[in-house]
């Protein structure tokens, strides 16, 4: 049995002009120390397949269907005391923004402590001791000033590194790294990669990063799930998927990156731009702009099967 | 005076950009043993920055965030008065004009932001805004001809000329963008600063962007400094790179040799950084070099070599000296002590 199992998750938000779906039929298993990737173009629905799990969907907008079961239960089902439990301890949680996490008046030690102690009945010494271990697993240097300084003193870098020690408190079974490292430079990004790789391996912790990313994903996961106008279109292993794309807009995504032409060449495009939820086509939801449309792709929409470890979403897909 | 050489277009000499970043006068004061004192700080964003951009090419400027990139760019532009220093264009001296002699060479020189939102007035539509500009350089046009170059440009940038009527929110990032270029274009300059132009964009539509911006670039001879942190766009894009650390350049040169064999150790540890795809450069077995600490505040510079605290191949003379940009045997130049001693 998997770790974790999604399943048919679908989000909605009700909006002045009438009910929006930003999510339908998302499904996908995690199993216990794996590391996947959510990619996909911004709005394709990343980021709320992620609150979905935890529950963190903002308001108005709510889950209408799916379950999510880790441990044998449903996180669908749960109260928001029982997924409070659920959040700060078996799964955690990070974001692009450091300061989503961070409380800029509190002092770093102060809140690593408080977090533990919400969760775990002991001294604040014995916080203090677990507070200093997780800082030198994010190999913070002087970890003793740290925990005196303020979020506002640190770094980008170095907050980001701080909410992975936070994450790493209560010894989560899952991380969900929402584009941890986007608002980076990219030697710290390699830095902050390298670190949450090396920390899922050591301690076998799973991990569902999202990112737009390719090359971060190609880096980082094992497996990949690509996102379009609300569902997952393609998944499969990593290297699988980047090196053989099934789905037409996975292989113009890949396309489109600089290092695919020869310096100083046209790149290839993918014309267009993804739909607003509102203007979603029927059929094929990226048939407006698929250079292998059939008539079909205009009226029926392709659901996501497979066999073995890939599966795509369209009708006449690619490499076979 | 300069002598104005054929090819270069643009010549940026030992330029230097200080912000004053004291506060008034009661922020400046402070006691220390007993005495008060008045103590200034400055951020040295751009320090001795000298560069020659060649008619024709696409130079880009990397570097990470708060380098000095923006501020080169702004500099050049005129928007910012140097520190010190001098930008010739065409030979002619730029940095010591005033606004209204600065007009004529607006016409040959335009800036492109990162920020296609802020950069279009929402209040204004889309073909009023592209108008402005033809209308105050082309006055000799009838009024005709001036709607029917900006329509020519419009559509020329991927933008239907039908939509002159609607307000920017109106249009998507990456149409948005292609306004802000067609509004850059609308004066028919042969200079562009384009800072970060595509940053904001994702994937698919950054792909359409550079595509354009290098179709103009063959369709009117145009020249480009293009400013970026993404190091793919720079391989693709630039005919040569300048690599920028606190302030400085740390190399410039043919990006393809930069690329493929960089020296400087700073380039080299921002070129093992970047994410590749279908290949580990990360984890347990990386080959991503580490560096020492963080990027220092440019308030207070590191002596010598800006980078020596943070370089692996750092020595006495390193936080000394300061090491100027030398042309090394393929042309490349590096400000590097260890490259020059053949150390590296
Ligand atoms: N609070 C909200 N209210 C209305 N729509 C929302 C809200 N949050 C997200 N959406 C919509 O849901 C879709 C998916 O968003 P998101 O998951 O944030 O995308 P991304 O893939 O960039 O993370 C988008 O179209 C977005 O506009
Ligand atoms: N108007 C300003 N006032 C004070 N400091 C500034 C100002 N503009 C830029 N800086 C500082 O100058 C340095 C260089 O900034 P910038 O040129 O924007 O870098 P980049 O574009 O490479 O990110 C940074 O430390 C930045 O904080
Ligand atoms: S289903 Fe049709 S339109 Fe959609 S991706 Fe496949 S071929 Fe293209
Ligand atoms: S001059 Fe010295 S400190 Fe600077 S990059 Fe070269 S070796 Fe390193
Ligand atoms: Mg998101
Ligand atoms: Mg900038």
């Amino acid at each position: 049995m998997p770790l974790l199992s999604v399943n048919n998750l679908e989000v909605v938000f009700p909006l002045r002009t009438g009910l929006v779906t930003a999510i339908k039929d998302v499904s996908f298993d995690l199993e216990q120390g794996e590391r996947i990737g959510i990619v996909g173009e911004s709005g394709a629905g990343k980021s709320v397949s992620a609150f979905a799990i935890l529950n963190l969907i903002s308001k108005p907008g709510y889950l209408a269907a799916g379950s999510i079961l880790f441990n044998g239960r449903d996180l669908a089902s749960l109260g928001e005391e029982e997924m409070r439990q659920i959040r700060g301890n078996e799964i955690s949680m990070i974001f692009q923004d450091p300061m989503m996490t961070l409380n800029p008046v509190l002092t770093i030690g102060t809140q690593m402590e408080e977090t533990i102690l919400a969760h775990k009945n002991m001294s604040r010494q014995e916080a203090r001791k677990i507070s200093v271990a997780k800082l030198k697993a994010v190999q913070i240097p002087s970890t003793e000033t740290r925990l005196t300084q303020y979020p506002h003193e640190l770094s980008g870098g170095m907050r980001q590194r701080v909410v992975i020690a936070i994450a790493l408190l209560s010894d989560p079974a899952i991380i969900i790294a929402d584009e941890p490292t986007t608002a980076l430079d990219v030697t710290i990004q390699a830095e902050i990669l390298e670190l949450l790789l090396n920390l899922c391996n050591d301690f076998d912790v799973g991990l569902i990063l999202i990112t737009h990313d390719l090359g971060v994903v190609s880096e980082v996961t094992q497996r990949i799930l690509v996102m379009y106008a609300g569902r997952i279109i393609e998944q499969g292993p990593t290297h699988q998927v980047i090196a053989r794309p099934m789905h037409p807009y996975t292989q113009g995504l890949l396309g489109a990156l600089p290092e695919k032409t020869r310096p100083g060449q046209r790149l290839n495009q993918i014309p267009g731009v993804m739909p607003t939820l509102q203007e979603i086509p029927a059929g094929c939801p990226f048939h407006n702009r698929c250079n292998q449309i059939q008539a079909v792709c205009k009226v029926d929409l392709p659901i996501l099967g497979g066999t073995g470890s890939r599966a795509v979403a369209c009708h006449f897909p690619l490499n076979r | 005076m300069q002598q104005p050489q054929p090819n270069i277009l643009l010549s940026v000499k030992k330029l230097n950009k200080e912000f004053n970043v004291s506060g008034g006068l009661l922020d400046q004061l402070s006691f220390q043993h007993g005495k008060l004192i008045r103590k200034k700080q400055s951020v040295k964003a751009i320090n001795g920055i000298s560069l020659d951009i060649v008619k024709g090419e696409a130079l880009c400027l990397v570097g990470e965030s708060g380098c000095g990139k923006t501020t080169v760019g702004r500099t050049i532009m005129g928007l910012l008065p140097p520190s010190k220093g001098t930008v010739h264009y065409r030979g002619q001296r730029i940095d010591n004009l005033n606004r209204s002699q600065l007009l004529p060479y607006r016409k040959h020189m335009q800036m492109i932001f990162q920020n296609p939102y802020a950069s279009l007035n929402p209040r204004k539509t889309v073909a009023t805004t592209l108008l402005e500009p033809v209308r105050f350089h082309f006055p000799e046009m009838s009024q005709a001809q001036q709607r029917q170059k900006v329509e020519q440009v419009m559509e020329s940038v991927g933008v239907n000329a039908n939509w002159g009527p609607r307000f920017p929110h109106e249009f998507s990032g990456g149409q948005r963008q292609r306004i802000s270029i067609a509004r850059a274009l609308m004066v028919d300059p042969e200079f562009i600063v384009a800072d970060e132009p595509i940053s904001a964009l994702d994937v698919s539509i950054q792909a359409q962007v550079l595509n354009l911006l290098m179709q103009a670039r063959e369709d009117r001879g145009l020249t480009y400094l293009f400013i970026t942190h993404d190091l793919s766009v720079v391989e693709h894009f630039g005919t040569r790179v300048a690599v920028m650390y606190l302030g400085r350049i740390c190399e410039l040169g043919i990006t393809a040799e930069v690329f493929s064999s960089p020296r400087h150790p700073y380039t080299q540890a921002l070129l093992s950084a970047i994410p590749k795809l279908g290949q580990s450069n990360l984890g347990r077995k990386s080959k991503h070099i580490k560096l020492k600490g963080e990027v220092p505040t440019p308030i207070n510079l590191p002596s010598g070599c800006v980078f020596h605290d943070r370089c692996p191949h750092a020595n006495q003379r390193c936080s000394n000296e300061i090491p100027e940009l030398n042309n090394t045997s393929n042309g490349v130049q590096i400000a590097c002590h260890a490259v020059e001693e053949n150390r590296i």
